[in-house]
């Protein structure tokens, strides 16, 4: 069986190391939070904070206290607060150690798409080019292939990039793999999948 | 000499011209100079370049301004969330730059400080770095060579931010991240209007612990905000 969103957000989890900051991204990668366990991890929410809280209970909403996602949160008593110069410097300069985002693309050559279809809506970047080009480790969070079964992880990725080579290591429904010289390397398969199911699925040249 | 006015039209008298560019606070609706918003839409000036992270909802924060179509540009990271934004830029009406978020908090700190240009690494290889200059650096492992490329700082005419506390002289304290784009928009701006939700008195506000020197701040405003939740998120108690 494929893993399934959480199964693949616990997944990333094991990526974390105790002491680590870390910056998550939108969709799956902000479950990963809910799997760190004993692990002593600060969150980074690019908007200007680090040791991000979990939602309010409601009634404790803050309208000043929200996440990069733009949805209410709170603050832990390790929590400090920046403005957004400060926060991408930290990005920008290599504090951050780690960044789990999503992706529509990963290039075998550690490529990265995931923020505009072209003739579709654009919406913007955001801070994602700033994230890949500045974090020590950039981890994708992905479904292996689109809905009609084609593979995400391709040879040139086909959509505007958001970073170029910065790509560490994907973990998607069917393993986990990393960007090596060559091509993709599988580390591991999720339970009951095959290599060959993870081959077959997986336009990108395998190393 | 008070930099304090009584209402947020009148901290912007005289400042305000048809073309200006203008630097703005806030992430999302967070931290957002509503009232000076409000007063820009009531003074009616025209073809107006923002810069500023987002651009609101369709009628709240920027997106006040859009409904009137006084807004020319928007130099932007992400404008998701505003219907008459998408309408606007697909019929051509609008034009948009967008800047990743960082490189946008960086333009404008350094337009403040004076810095008309640095080199980054963030977008080499993508859209955003077609038609600037590129430049190696030995910034990589053992000194090998890395590719930057060249954005330029912001300087703009004007500079509408929202604080919590201010003092009389202008210094400025900002509330959880409601701080974010509010310092380095301030910083960047010829003239600098801030709206906050509180004027103390001169002493109040400890000097260890002010965000934005008053050195930045030439307006202060006091008004009643509405502070509207975008994304209202809640967990089981």
């Amino acid at each position: 069986m494929p893993w399934d969103r959480n199964q693949m957000a616990a997944r990333a989890a094991e990526e974390l190391e105790d002491g680590m900051y870390v910056n998550l991204g939108i969709g799956i990668p902000t479950l990963v939070a809910n799997y760190v366990g004993d692990k002593d991890i600060t969150l980074q929410s690019e908007n200007g904070m680090l040791g991000m809280g979990p939602f309010p209970l409601e009634g404790e909403e803050d309208a000043d206290l929200i996440n990069a996602g733009k949805q209410t949160i709170t603050e832990l008593r390790r929590t400090s607060y920046f403005d957004s110069a400060t926060s991408f410097g930290m990005i920008r300069g290599g504090k951050i150690a780690a960044a789990i985002l999503g992706a529509m693309e990963v290039a075998e050559n550690g490529d990265l798409a995931n923020w505009m279809i072209p003739g579709k809506l654009v919406k913007g970047m955001g801070g994602a080019m700033d994230l890949v080009a500045g974090v020590g480790r950039v981890i994708v969070v992905m479904d292996h292939t689109n809905k009609h079964g084609e593979s995400k992880l391709l040879k040139d990725c086909t959509l505007p990039l958001t970073g170029k080579g910065v790509v560490d290591r994907i973990i998607t429904n069917l393993g986990v793999l990393d960007v090596v010289e060559g091509g993709l390397k599988i580390v591991e398969t999720a339970e009951g999948v095959t290599e060959e199911e993870l081959r077959a699925a997986t336009e990108a040249t395998l190393v | 000499m008070t930099k304090i006015y009584d209402t947020a039209s009148s901290a912007l008298d005289g400042v305000l011209r048809d073309g200006m560019l203008i630097a703005a606070g806030g992430f999302g609706l967070c931290g957002i100079p509503e009232l000076l918003l409000q007063a820009i839409k009531d003074a009616g000036t025209k073809d107006l370049t923002f810069a500023s992270n987002n651009a609101g909802v369709d009628d709240f924060g920027i997106g006040i301004l859009l409904q009137t179509k006084q807004v020319k540009k928007m130099i932007s990271s992400y404008v998701g969330e505003n219907a008459e934004f998408m309408r606007q830029y697909l019929s051509g009406e609008l034009e948009l730059e967008f800047n990743p978020q960082g490189t946008l908090a960086e333009r404008m700190r350094a337009g403040g400080c004076g810095i008309p240009g640095f080199y980054t690494k963030t977008g080499v290889g993508t859209v955003i770095a077609e038609g600037k200059e590129h430049k190696e650096f030995p910034t990589g492992p053992d000194g090998a060579e890395e590719t930057y490329i060249l954005e330029r700082g912001i300087f703009a005419d004007l500079s509408i931010v929202k604080a919590w506390k201010a003092d009389p002289s202008g210094n400025l304290v900002f509330r959880k991240t409601a701080r974010n784009f509010n310092p380095p928009a301030a910083m960047c701006g010829k003239v600098c209007v801030a709206e906050v939700e509180e004027i103390v008195p001169l002493g109040t506000l400890d000097p260890d612990a002010i965000h934005l020197p008053g050195i930045y701040v030439h307006r202060i405003v006091q008004g009643a905000h509405e502070k509207r939740i975008e994304q209202r998120t809640t967990r089981a108690a």
